[in-house]
């Protein structure tokens, strides 16, 4: 049977209901939360500060450092507090994501530590932690040339989604369910990170891609807000 | 990020010593408190406790186990704490340092020896299968008294807890279906208390500076018993009490329970309140 209704009502190109909120945690240098219904991110922004150990500096520029966790009761199959295979990879992915918008050539030896949480999960866990993360970058002050917006598209059967949730993800009739993580620089429409699983035709994830970018108005949208937001409340509480 | 300075530290042991503190709390007063309850849906239960600007997470998952050979018909409990670099500049990745394993045990005892969780309710087939409870702590904005935060969290988490569906045909938990089954919790609500002491001052509810300043601290945990009743102790640090500050640290105990053990309660149970009036709307 073709995908023609989504599993939760929503219409194909809705994502779910978006929040954005800065500064959320007042030690961090930026701070954010963002989420897609169920699935929620923080994530914390420390520097530029030195880098430890030296041996790791780079004399000529600053350096990006992504930490993704999923915590332990964000799922049902409680995770193991520490790192695994999947956040660490995760964590680098975001790093790339992340990396093309920030300008920290000017800082060389130091290190710009984000740090990405997610107390709850229904799928699109990374996109909301890059969004979150672009949130906090921009939060700490980090000189930046865009936000980095992303989502996930999917493919149900034949027919292309925006913001997959779990019960999407795991849709298996006719072709089943294709994944696929992107992000941009939300001005140039670059593609900064992308990730599939699944199985998608060349001409297929052309569209998907201008899908994305669709989306990502939407939550640039939301992400503006939220920094509007921290700025009429007078800055950090 | 910044050390609280050897300057800053003596002026707040200055301040203390003639009862004063920066914000002009008392020395046994708290700040303010609030709790929130169902941070994570994929939980049992979970909470977020915020003491001041320190902010603490605290999910409980259950799974079915093997029940350890000196207790075949009781449930298990473990405790985790992770300090997240998130939470504070001065933490780190990598393997639990000592303040991380301390935290997860403290609680750990606090909770398991007030016997508040009844383990023998958690039992599905004697020496076969029990469930296990597993407490997980993360630090997210640390100002000071993590421990007495997550201890609370861990209180209000449980207190929210649904033991999960079990399939007893299948013999496999069912975490999808919906669960009205309770955490089975005894009336030995445990408090816990981190007292610290710096020059001959006790007091409570430290901030991170107020922690720097300190030389020590005694933590106990309490069960609301007429009289209360201490359920587990440790002294922190190389601090040496002498037995007259000792008996003024219990006597402080005394003093603080009932006001802190009653606000508590309440913002717990108001907490869960809250959750079941969102959740119908």
């Amino acid at each position: 049977m073709a995908y023609t209704k989504r599993l939760d009502g929503r219409k194909f190109d809705e994502p779910r209901k978006i929040t954005a909120k800065v500064g959320v945690i007042p030690n961090a240098d930026g701070s954010a939360m963002f989420s897609f219904g169920d699935t929620v991110a923080y994530a914390a922004v420390y520097g530029p500060k030195q880098l430890h150990p030296q041996h790791l500096q780079n004399p000529e520029k600053g350096i990006l450092r992504c930490n993704y966790s999923m915590l332990s009761f964000s799922v049902s199959d409680r995770i193991r507090p520490g790192p695994n295979k999947r956040s660490t990879e995760i964590s680098k992915v975001s790093e790339w994501a992340l990396n093309p918008a920030i300008l920290i050539d000017e800082f060389p030896n130091t290190v710009v530590d984000v740090h990405i949480a997610i107390p709850q999960a229904d799928a699109s866990t990374r996109c909301a932690g890059i969004n979150a993360a672009s949130l906090a970058l921009a939060h700490a002050g980090i000189p930046m040339k865009d936000l980095i917006t992303s989502v996930s598209i999917g493919k149900m059967d034949k027919q292309l989604v925006v913001d997959v949730n779990k019960a999407e993800e795991d849709y298996e009739e006719g072709e089943g369910a294709t994944d696929m993580a992107m992000s941009f620089l939300n001005h140039s429409g670059r593609i900064t990170h992308i990730q599939l699983d699944g199985k998608i035709s060349t001409k297929e994830l052309k569209e998907a891609i201008k899908f994305g970018r669709e989306a990502c108005k939407k939550i640039y949208e939301a992400q503006k807000q939220a920094l509007k937001d921290v700025r009429n409340n007078g800055g950090d509480e | 990020m910044i050390e609280t300075s050897n300057l800053t530290a003596d002026r707040i042991k200055e301040y203390l010593s003639e009862g004063k503190r920066f914000d002009h709390r008392k020395t046994e007063e708290f700040r303010p408190m609030s709790i929130e309850v169902g941070l994570s849906k994929k939980a049992e239960g979970s909470a977020r406790v915020k003491i001041g600007k320190t902010e603490v997470w605290v999910g409980v998952k259950m799974d079915t186990t093997e029940p350890y050979p000196d207790s075949l018909n009781k449930g298990n409990l473990m405790v985790t704490a992770e300090l997240l670099p998130m939470s504070h500049g001065k933490y780190e990745y990598g393997p639990p340092k000592f303040e991380a394993i301390e935290l997860g045990r403290l609680v750990d005892r606090g909770i398991r020896e007030s016997g508040y969780i009844d383990f023998e309710k958690l039992c599905i087939e004697e020496g076969k299968k029990v469930w296990a409870v597993y407490i997980d702590i993360y630090s997210i904005n640390d100002d000071g008294n993590l421990l007495d935060a997550a201890f609370i969290g861990a209180l209000a988490a449980l207190r929210e807890a649904k033991v999960p569906y079990y399939d007893e045909k299948t013999e496999k938990v069912d975490f999808e279906k919906e669960s009205k089954e309770k955490m089975p919790l005894t009336e030995n609500m445990p408090l816990n208390f981190s007292i610290y002491q710096a020059g001959s001052i006790i007091f409570l509810d430290p901030t991170i500076e107020e922690e720097a300043a300190s030389q020590g601290r005694l933590i106990l945990a309490v069960i609301p018993t007429n009289p209360l009743k201490i359920c587990s102790m440790q002294k922190g640090d190389t601090i040496q009490v002498s037995p007259e500050k000792f008996g003024e640290m219990l006597d402080l105990v005394e003093k603080a329970h009932k006001g802190l053990y009653s606000n508590i309660n309440k913002l717990i149970d108001d907490a869960i309140k809250k959750k079941a009036k969102d959740k119908k709307e």
